[in-house]
């Protein structure tokens, strides 16, 4: 970081987004694959298909849940996930 | 000609890149840290390999938001030539200069290893010094490139001949072999509706000399510095 430490910014956060990323069914998943076989060779039985994705939190300032569903949405089309190869879904609720 | 090279944090390909135009080609190439909001003088752009940002989220999913992006993609407009290598590809996706994207190898294996490349097209600013039939020998070292598209982006690719790179075995043929990552009908590298962006996995920086065993990458530093007006 350019000009020294990066001022920490200590917000009051009173809403939390839960956001679910999961591969795109057309996309190969060859981690949900071989998680997949792991478990099948680990001897749990009747195990379908497994899926791997990303978890992620983020925390927001205010309270207003509609104009931050609108920011989570816009910001997960934008770069937390990937249109071309992922889905999303999100919770947003106050904390 | 006047090359800029952009350098992300966790770029690592970026200074090979500029030996290659500098000292092997002969050509004026310059680092442009990615803060940067201006091209300059520059007349063709490369975005180099690496890991960006440490490939945190996605790969190439920081880099885009870089400043030095907004001028890669006005430049990209105006019609200047743009090369992604490796982490380059992965970033020009994620910023919408290309279509589709790298994900993880099928075999989940970062692959570092050569590969042969049959060109598609002559007909880019980035082949056309590409003897016809003639298969390039490049490294590749990824773990995330596996090409991916939708079928309707897939078609139209094909139809507008944008595909420019193909992996293939040392008989020039696209076998499941041959094919590194899984990428959908062993693309390796592809071009933009427009011809003037493209990118591809292999890395021809680290093939430019014969003292590294092959020379074939320049004929790809060659064809852009042929196109140069």
């Amino acid at each position: 970081m350019a000009g020294g430490a990066r001022q920490e910014t200590k917000l009051h956060c009173w809403m939390k987004a839960k956001i679910v990323i999961t591969p795109k069914k057309a996309v190969v998943d060859p981690q949900g694959k071989t998680v997949q076989n792991a478990l099948a060779q680990m001897g749990y039985a009747g195990i379908g298909a497994v899926h791997v994705g990303k978890y992620l939190e983020v925390e927001l300032a205010g309270t207003d849940l509609e104009a931050a569903r609108r920011q989570i949405d816009d910001a997960c089309h934008r770069l937390l996930s990937n249109p071309v190869i992922e889905d999303y879904r999100f919770d947003l609720e106050p904390t | 000609m006047n090359f800029a090279v952009v350098q992300f944090p966790g770029s690592n390909c970026d200074q090979d890149v500029v030996h290659v135009l500098r000292n092997v080609l002969g050509h004026s190439a310059r680092l442009l840290w990615h803060k940067e909001q201006s091209l300059g003088d520059a007349e063709a752009v490369v975005v180099p390999g690496g890991f960006s940002f440490g490939d945190y989220l996605r790969t190439g999913a920081i880099a885009r938001f870089s400043p030095v992006m907004q001028a890669v993609r006005s430049f990209a407009a105006q019609g200047g030539p743009v090369l992604g290598i490796c982490n380059g590809f992965q970033i020009l996706c994620e910023a919408g200069l290309l279509p589709g994207a790298l994900v993880r190898n099928r075999s989940l294996q970062f692959r570092c290893e050569p590969v042969f490349l049959k060109t598609a097209t002559a007909d880019s600013p980035f082949t056309n010094r590409i003897p016809a039939g003639k298969l390039l020998r490049l490294p590749i070292a990824h773990g995330e490139g596996c090409y991916f598209a939708d079928d309707e982006t897939l078609a139209r690719l094909r139809a507008n001949n944008q595909i420019l790179w193909h992996y293939v075995n040392a008989e020039g043929e696209p076998t499941p072999g041959s094919n590194p990552n899984g990428s959908l009908e062993n693309i390796a590298g592809i071009c933009n509706d427009a011809r003037n962006v493209a990118a591809l996995m292999p890395h021809p920086e680290r093939a430019s000399e014969p003292i590294l065993g092959c020379a074939d990458g320049r004929l790809l530093f060659e064809s852009m510095i042929c196109k140069c007006p």
